[in-house]
């Protein structure tokens, strides 16, 4: 069994909270005592039925604005795999709550009222996943019964929303047509769309394939910490701790260390269940060189003929969110991988119009914008291309002053 | 090795996500500290903690806020894994701030559940820490749902939901301003499920009540007490002996005991797949005080 990571993204009344309810209801993952209670809530707001929609019910502060402020995270699993749903919220304004769900997600699902069709948020959420890199899209359009389950109304925003994607870099993409409320084709296959022959959401969310989309040919590894014991038993271990960001790493390795240059061997990795001979990107480990060399907490250890690029000069998409405006001149933090370096913000290049995807020219960044800019850093960082290795090609920028997380950013190579 | 796909199962990679976040957190705090009950969330917690530093030390002392209505069972249990690991540990003590009148309680509760919180803090403030490890999970309650990995504290310990930090990628910000702490929660991603499956997967011993044992019980709203000094019994309220385990173990006031046979970890997995009731709904006395009870003792510093 294994974790799939997933983000779901509706724009408000097009069926999201319904939909997880009902995957959690489907596969008892919401049990009887949280079912009462929206039992008890339905019946209090007036309903007869259960209305699944409650179960992903929030904060009092939430209830009281009638909104949905933040990133929720939700669990389920089937026999063949655990899910983590971070199940976001839909307006413009959460933005950033978007970015951050899928940020780390391997899969999507986008949700688009059949009546309605795509709009410019099923759009923005699309480009979203491309930007963050979300390997998996799965357009669900939901709300089948209330198009009567018509093969025409589903072909319609099917081909429009492949033809618009097709503008987007989005490596997979699924549409499902589905009704929430009544069940179809969520969790099991329904009959009464006959016309559709692929599977449900359920069972593709099993199937789909993420092995492949980790990247485990460009081995980075950020050291995080060193250890160092200070016990007689293990007087003279030292090893690099840290979780390795793409690649693999055997024993008997050449490595170089960046930006020493140093070069050595690995000659053991300590893992939680023990040592071993290898270990891939995902994996929390401890790795012990031959030599003693200059290594330590924002440093990297890399193959000598595939390296990442060393560089203070930083380009990059960037989704601000910070009710400040960002401006060329401003001082930040950037938290890369384990390094965390002061930078100027040199240029703002282009904002992009999240539901266009046209660029407009712009000097600034407001709340939850995307663009393009220009960084400097005091100090070098190694990284990728974001599109190759989402751990060395992302990064968020912290205020120096009141600490708050202001953007996440993805990294551009030419 | 023996991973063809090159792809981690969901305990393993559960597993180093919480080690990442531990060593985050160490590198990036200056003086850190481990929330621990006894309970199985903060033993699989300390157990991770030792993996990450290994063959270093936890370089963190562990903190454990004794509200004085602790089950004995669990109290020796945490002397002794807490022993056994060579961390210091710091009693927080509820029964000694009401003593020096720190903290009152509130006339005719029993619960100390509100008093916790004065305390938690008090010790957070005398120790200086800037970050606490708790084993919270996201899967437990609908506003820890909404909680971050780091959660950020202001000097009065406060959650406030509608202003936390964005948290992408696996990139934790845990720069603080002054008086401020962190509260940080490794097993945010596990369910009740997966921390059994990992306590049989990796042999972690626990304190013995969470596996069935005989006890002499009451029933109140529902639920099963065990009958003990701090609850004071009511008219009707009859006891008898019952095979019973805990599946979750806070206060004796407020945390009921579920009847069960279950002696094992495959037992009491088996138990779980076949519950139709999440862990704090079957046995939580301080969930059911109103709907929105946790969100708001988590406003108000709790963890
Ligand atoms: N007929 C029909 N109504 C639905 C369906 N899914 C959701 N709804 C209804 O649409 C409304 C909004 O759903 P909700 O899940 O709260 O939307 P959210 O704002 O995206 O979370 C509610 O009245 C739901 O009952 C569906 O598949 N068919």
């Amino acid at each position: 069994m294994d974790i799939l990571r997933l983000a779901t993204a509706g724009s408000v009344d097009d069926g999201k909270s319904t939909l997880i309810g009902r995957l959690l209801y489907d596969t008892h993952a919401a049990q009887q005592d949280q079912i009462e209670a929206v039992g008890r809530a339905s019946r209090r707001m007036g309903g007869e039925d259960l209305n699944l929609a409650l179960l992903t019910d929030g904060l009092k502060a939430e209830r009281e604005q009638g909104i949905t402020i933040d990133v929720a995270y939700r669990y389920f699993a089937t026999a063949r795999r655990k899910f983590i749903i971070a199940d976001t919220p839909g307006h413009v304004q959460y933005t950033r709550n978007m970015v951050t769900g899928a940020s780390t997600a391997e899969l999507a699902v986008v949700l688009v009222d059949a009546r309605h069709g795509m709009t410019e948020q099923s759009r923005r959420h699309a480009l979203i996943c491309s930007l963050l890199g979300v390997p998996h899209l799965v357009l669900a359009v939901n709300k089948m019964d209330l198009v009567d389950y018509d093969q025409a109304a589903f072909q319609r925003i099917d081909e429009e929303f492949t033809r618009f994607s097709a503008r987007l870099r989005i490596p997979d993409l699924s549409v499902i047509p589905i009704s929430a409320l009544q069940g179809d084709n969520v969790v099991r296959r329904t009959t009464r769309m006959p016309w559709y022959e692929g599977s449900s959401l359920l069972h593709h969310l099993e199937q789909v394939h993420v092995a492949a989309d980790q990247n485990l040919i460009d081995l980075r590894f950020p050291v995080q910490y060193v250890i160092r014991p200070y016990r007689d038993e293990y007087h003279d271990y030292r090893g690099y701790a840290g979780k390795i960001a793409a690649g693999v790493l055997r024993v008997g390795d050449e490595v170089i260390a960046l930006p020493s240059g140093m070069t050595s061997t690995v000659t053991a990795i300590d893992t939680p269940a023990g040592e071993a001979a290898e270990a891939f990107a995902g994996m929390s480990v401890t790795v012990r060189l031959a030599d003693d060399i200059d290594l330590s907490r924002g440093d990297v250890l890399t193959r000598l003929n595939n390296q990442p690029r060393t560089t203070q000069d930083v380009d990059a998409m960037l989704c601000w969110m910070s009710r400040e405006e960002l401006r060329p001149g401003m001082r930040v933090l950037v938290k890369h991988t384990t390094r965390t370096v002061p930078a100027v913000v040199k240029q703002v290049r282009y904002r992009m119009d999240v539901n266009t995807l046209h660029r407009t020219e712009a000097d600034a960044l407001g709340f939850n914008e995307i663009g393009r800019v220009r960084l400097r850093t005091t100090q070098p960082i190694m990284c990728d291309d974001y599109q190759r290795s989402r751990a060395t090609g992302g990064f968020i920028l912290i205020e120096p002053a009141t600490k708050l997380t202001l953007a996440g950013g993805m990294i551009r190579l030419d | 090795m023996t991973n063809p796909t090159l792809r981690l199962s969901h305990l393993l990679a559960l597993e180093a996500e919480a080690v990442h976040i531990m060593r985050e957190v160490v590198a990036e705090t200056e003086n850190p500290a481990l929330l621990f009950s006894g309970g199985k969330d903060s033993v699989v917690l300390l157990h991770l903690a030792k993996l990450a530093f290994w063959p270093a030390r936890v370089p963190f002392p562990v903190v454990h806020i004794d509200t004085g209505h602790n089950f004995p069972e669990v109290l020796t249990f945490r002397d002794e894994y807490v022993a056994t690991v060579g961390v210091r540990l710091i009693v927080g003590s509820v029964p000694e701030a009401i003593a020096a009148g720190t903290v009152r309680e509130a006339p005719g509760v029993e619960s100390r559940n509100s008093a916790q919180t004065p305390v938690l803090l008090e010790t957070v403030q005398k120790h200086r820490f800037d970050a606490l490890f708790g084993g919270a999970r996201r899967d437990e309650e609908k506003a820890r749902a909404k909680e971050r990995v780091f959660s950020v504290r202001d000097e009065f310990g406060q959650w406030d939901p509608k202003n936390q930090r964005p948290e992408l990628w696996d990139l934790y910000n845990g720069q603080l301003q002054p008086g401020g702490h962190l509260r940080v929660f490794p097993l945010s991603n596990w369910t009740e499920t997966d921390v059994w499956q990992y306590i049989a997967d990796r042999d972690i011993a626990l304190p013995p009540l969470y596996y069935a044992h005989e006890r002499t019980v009451f029933e109140r709203d529902g639920m099963l007490f065990a009958d003990n000094e701090f609850l004071t019994r009511r008219a009707g309220e009859q006891t008898r002996t019952e095979k019973v385990r805990f599946r979750t173990v806070g206060d004796m006031t407020c945390t009921g005991a579920v009847r069960s046979t279950a002696s094992s970890n495959a037992d009491v997995l088996a138990e779980i797949a076949a519950s139709r009731l999440t862990e704090r709904g079957a046995t939580r006395a301080d969930d059911r005080a109103n709907e929105t009870a946790m969100e708001d003792r988590k406003r108000e510093g709790y963890f």
